[in-house]
């Protein structure tokens, strides 16, 4: 197979674009999808400073090097979930990453803010690992970024994250949860920063290989709680369309949002109010992430 | 020739001189749900390896459930 652009020995083949690429072609592809994501939807500008929210996974590291190398002011946000071995080596990738280019790094145990880790989280509550996990992430990231002063967090959900939780909420007509999802969300409230994912035109493959191809040490290795996740099975399911129909993904994502979105945006805006706890954002009068911390408490 | 496997890691040895897509056939694995490497470098399902060489497929996938 011959790299699409130079007809050097190729490295990756991308069915959807029916297309092959050599490593700096396919490098450079990367890179232009990322500048169309940030040009098309005026995610953040070269004089805003970004929070990049990072796990240690290849998403996430791919995009703070590619926003790195692209001269953006980037801090990187590592929230430590607490989640054994995992997070131990997770948070060392994330660590090794920014010292070796120099980036600031913020570190954020869940457990301090909390009161306990995600596995004494979900024993607390009860409900999958992944939603105080989610949660609590949201509300870390969020409040990390104004303290800090940054209008922007930036995370790395690519293609088929977008795609898996497009068919999970059509699958189950969340028609509340259509809207809110865009590759932009902007600030509706001074207290609320705005939310971006740059990745969200590449696949979880071409993150894997531009994370490879860069030499990027991320965590190959699952998180233990997403064995059996429902993301994980709806993108199974997408995967098997994807392959009898190269660019099946895409098509249904890509499809949603500029055709379909808009439609079930509601006339009315929701109400938002600040915590009576914490003084973050939420529509009712105690935030959910000061509830869940109550419930920790009681019980630990 | 040699497969590594990831999630748990292990190895499993298949027939050789054979395409990549025809061994990822074989072993049940869609070409869109990891990466194939041999040695420092990312091939293509084209590519055919030989029965002393080993290769990695390495899984991209990632999720969480909430």
């Amino acid at each position: 197979m011959k790299c699409r652009k130079c007809g050097d020995v190729a490295v990756l083949e991308l069915r959807r674009h029916n297309a092959a690429f050599c490593a700096p072609d396919f490098l450079e592809f990367f890179r232009n999808q990322v500048r169309e994501a940030v040009r098309k939807h005026r995610m953040f500008g070269r004089d805003e400073r970004v929070l990049v929210a990072v796990s240690g996974g290849k998403d996430s590291l791919a995009l703070w090097d590619v926003l790195l190398g692209e001269g953006y002011q980037t801090t990187g946000l590592y929230l430590d979930l607490g989640i054994f071995d995992y997070s131990v080596e997770s948070r060392a990738k994330c660590e090794a990453f920014a010292a070796a280019r120099g980036a600031p790094l913020l570190v954020v145990p869940v457990a301090e803010a909390v009161g306990a880790p995600v596995p004494v989280i979900q024993a607390v509550t009860r409900r999958p690992p992944c939603s105080g996990c989610g949660l609590s992430k949201r509300y870390l990231m969020n409040r990390a970024a104004l303290e800090h002063g940054m209008p922007v967090v930036a995370t790395g959900h690519n293609l088929d994250d977008e795609a898996a939780t497009l068919f999970g909420s059509v699958m189950h007509w969340q028609t509340d949860a259509l809207p809110r999802q865009s590759p932009a969300l902007p600030s509706t409230h001074p207290k609320l920063v705005r939310r971006v994912k740059p990745l969200y035109r590449l696949s979880e493959r071409e993150t894997a290989a531009y994370a490879f191809l860069r030499g990027i040490d991320y965590i190959v290795e699952e998180c233990p709680f997403a064995e059996g996740a429902t993301s994980i099975a709806h993108k199974e399911i997408l995967n098997r369309m994807e392959d009898a129909s190269p660019g099946a993904k895409h098509n249904f994502l890509f499809g949603f949002l500029d055709k379909a979105r808009a439609a079930f945006e509601r006339a009315e805006a929701v109400a938002l109010n600040e915590c009576a706890r914490c003084g973050q954002v939420t529509t009712g009068t105690v935030c959910a992430f000061c509830k869940l911390a109550d419930q920790v408490k009681r019980a630990t | 020739m040699k497969v590594v496997l990831r999630n748990p890691r292990r190895e499993v040895e298949v027939a050789g001189n054979r395409r990549v897509k025809d061994v990822l056939r074989e072993l049940d694995i869609l070409p869109e749900t990891v990466l194939v490497i041999r040695g420092d470098a990312l091939v293509t399902a084209d590519q055919i390896v030989r029965d002393d060489e080993t290769i990695e497929l390495r899984p991209v996938m990632s999720g969480g459930r909430e």
